[in-house]
């Protein structure tokens, strides 16, 4: 009896292992068996379509361990304490920077990748100030900062970042709790750059925040858009991605580069220097840069692209969005924020405490 | 062989005091006393004089000051309520107290968001009555709020615990020895219940102190208290040396404080077993 069991037990397992070899096979179109390579990716949160992740290993065999950050300075803490070795890593343009000239970085041949042409030329430019040789930094996404309004609460179309200091809005302006993208603006308005070093500038710039900090209703960063969107708030400064999400929450929402410049920012891949298996690591580079891949992360985010075969498929309505597609015009005054020597970044630091403690 | 094992027992706690307290406060310490190149510095404890740090100091203390008098406040007439009231299931009014701690408290301070700001639900019933509309959110009025709303079911837990733990037999000897209720109040209850008041503003004053989560949100990150100085300082400045030496001096400060109220509670326990 005992031996009857156990064969009937033995039939099922070697069926149970023949289907589950079929299925295996009728699969094998699809998916290819694990190479044992494993990258480590590291990026911000929300920031990829998951399901591209399984669909690369199940295209390559290679395996994705995906890490992620929310913001550029906790990335960077985090990659430097060590505790994981990361192979590649997107993160924001100073932050590459600043990784680049710390030695973090190795260089890529984007020339042999297939779909790295998909990417515009002016985003290898834009990125000469991060990456002046052009071999490290693979643009992921893009976009500007700018004003979202309420146009019910505005008098006319608003075009300048005079708005947020001639005392008209006071109460009702959102500006954003992160150092450089606040400097950024008062800078822009007084019309330097925002990479500038010179003390006096900053220190200019700095007053000005100053006397404009009692018509600020909020620092926020996250919840900057949600407080327009609300109503709590009358007009915002915000990233272009977040821009279309409050636009498709309340159409009355509408984002405005202003014209005296702004920051253009650009998220890029680097490999790092602890990357060995630098074939696996361009596979990857390569493969989000593919047009349906690039597209199903532009679906999943809604930021700016640089790929223009996803830009070319896209509809009417998203790229005549000023928050998708920025108009050329736009972003001919916009600047690429980049790392700034230490003691210009301890000024920064402490006139931002003092602003804040005020 | 029994009191090895009683020992054994505490293994793992130890384990996790030095995992997570000894190691942590080590690392802390060595870094708020050198500077950025590993020398041996004091800058990072004195930084505490800075006129910045002082002024976050300043508000860090009184509007956790404030908080703790108005949870006190809040706490100390309902737990006299519920010792006099006849009602018979007072555990049931304990689970209404301690229902809000079921919830995460961010998302709670996130709640509170929505009610005070301004075009929120106090704002709204005042408008629909034809009111003018309050400016609520982003003051430290909003912070000490949240810090109540909060912090609130720590102290009234042991002030009740402590009210309701007074023996009947001590109130009903006073009142036979001629003491009017005012008196039983102000000498037999109010000292038998110090205890609980004391590690009430331990739990309420500290975690209040050391704030900065709350003074984010509803503070719209316009008023910095000491906590957003050093978080800052640790993600945005890079100055893990001046953060550590900050969290030292407000650690001082803890200490202190939990000394003061500690050793009241020690006090009056003694006093109330003889």
């Amino acid at each position: 009896m005992k031996k009857r069991i156990l064969s009937v037990l033995l039939v099922a397992c070697v069926s149970a292992a023949l289907l589950s070899g079929c299925g295996g096979q009728s699969t094998e179109t699809a998916s290819v068996p694990k190479t044992g390579e494993v990258l480590t990716v590291f990026n911000y949160s929300e920031y990829m379509d998951p399901d591209m992740l399984e669909q690369f290993t199940a295209e390559t065999g290679i395996e994705v361990k995906y890490e992620e950050a929310t913001t550029p300075e906790e990335l960077y803490t985090k990659y430097k304490s060590g505790g994981i070795s990361y192979d590649l890593v997107c993160t924001s343009d100073y932050m590459c920077k600043r990784l680049i000239d710390e030695g973090e970085a190795q260089p890529v041949d984007f020339g042999s990748m297939k779909n790295a042409s998909n990417i515009n030329k002016r985003f290898w430019t834009f990125n000469k100030a991060i990456d002046p040789s052009g071999t490290y930094a693979l643009p992921y996404f893009w976009g500007t900062i700018g004003i979202l309004y309420d146009t019910t609460k505005v008098n006319g179309d608003i075009d300048s970042w005079d708005v947020l200091f001639n005392g008209d809005y006071s109460g009702q302006i959102i500006m954003q709790d992160s150092m450089r993208d606040t400097f950024m603006i008062t800078l822009k308005y007084l019309g330097y750059s925002l990479n500038t070093t010179s003390e006096s500038e900053i220190r200019e710039a700095a007053d000005l925040l100053k006397k404009q900090k009692p018509d600020v209703e909020a620092y926020l960063v996250d919840e900057a858009r949600d407080e327009v969107v609300a109503g709590n708030a009358t007009m915002a400064v915000v990233y272009s991605g977040e821009a279309f999400l409050g636009h498709l929450y309340n159409p009355d929402l509408k984002y405005v580069v202003p014209k005296e410049g702004s920051n253009v920012w650009i998220d890029s891949w680097l490999m790092t220097k602890n990357c060995t298996n630098t074939e696996a690591a361009q596979k990857f580079l390569d493969y989000l840069c593919r047009p349906d891949v690039a597209t199903a992360n532009f679906e999943f985010i809604y930021y700016s692209t640089p790929n223009d075969a996803v830009i070319k498929n896209m509809d009417d309505e998203l790229k005549n969005d000023p928050a998708i597609i920025p108009p050329d015009d736009s972003v001919a005054v916009c600047e690429v924020c980049t790392q700034i020597d230490s003691e210009t970044t301890e000024l920064y630091n402490e006139l931002w405490k003092e602003l804040k403690a005020q | 062989m029994n009191r090895n094992r009683t020992r054994l027992l505490g293994v793992p706690y130890i384990i996790w005091v030095i995992g997570f307290t000894v190691i942590p406060i080590f690392f802390i310490i060595t870094k708020a006393v050198t500077d950025g190149e590993g020398a041996f510095t004091l800058s990072n404890l004195t930084a505490i004089f800075d006129q910045l740090h002082r002024k976050a100091l300043v508000m860090s203390v009184s509007l956790a000051l404030v908080s703790t008098i108005i949870c006190i406040i809040l706490s100390y007439p309902v737990a006299l309520i519920l010792r006099s009231s006849r009602f018979k299931r007072k555990s049931i009014i304990l689970f209404i107290l301690i229902l809000p701690m079921w919830m995460n408290f961010i998302l709670r301070i996130l709640a509170m968001q929505m009610i005070i700001s301004n075009n929120g639900i106090i704002n709204h019933i005042l408008e629909t009555m034809g009111l003018a509309p309050l400016k609520l959110i982003n003051t430290p009025g909003a912070i000490i709020l949240g810090m109540v709303y909060d912090y609130l079911p720590y102290m009234m837990l042991p002030v009740l615990n402590s009210i309701l733990s007074i023996p009947e037999d001590v109130i009903e000897a006073a009142k036979d020895l001629g003491s009017d209720s005012l008196h039983v109040l102000t000498r037999i209850i109010l000292p038998l219940s110090l205890s609980g008041v004391g590690s009430g503003i331990t739990m309420v004053f500290i975690p209040s102190m050391t704030e900065f989560v709350i003074a984010n949100i509803l503070g719209g990150g316009k008023i910095q208290l000491l906590g957003n100085i050093i978080e800052q300082e640790f993600t945005v400045s890079m100055n893990w040396n001046l953060g550590s030496g900050l969290s030292v001096t407000l650690m001082a400060f803890v200490l202190i404080t939990s000394f003061i109220f500690g050793r009241h509670q020690e006090d009056t326990a003694a006093g109330f077993a003889i």
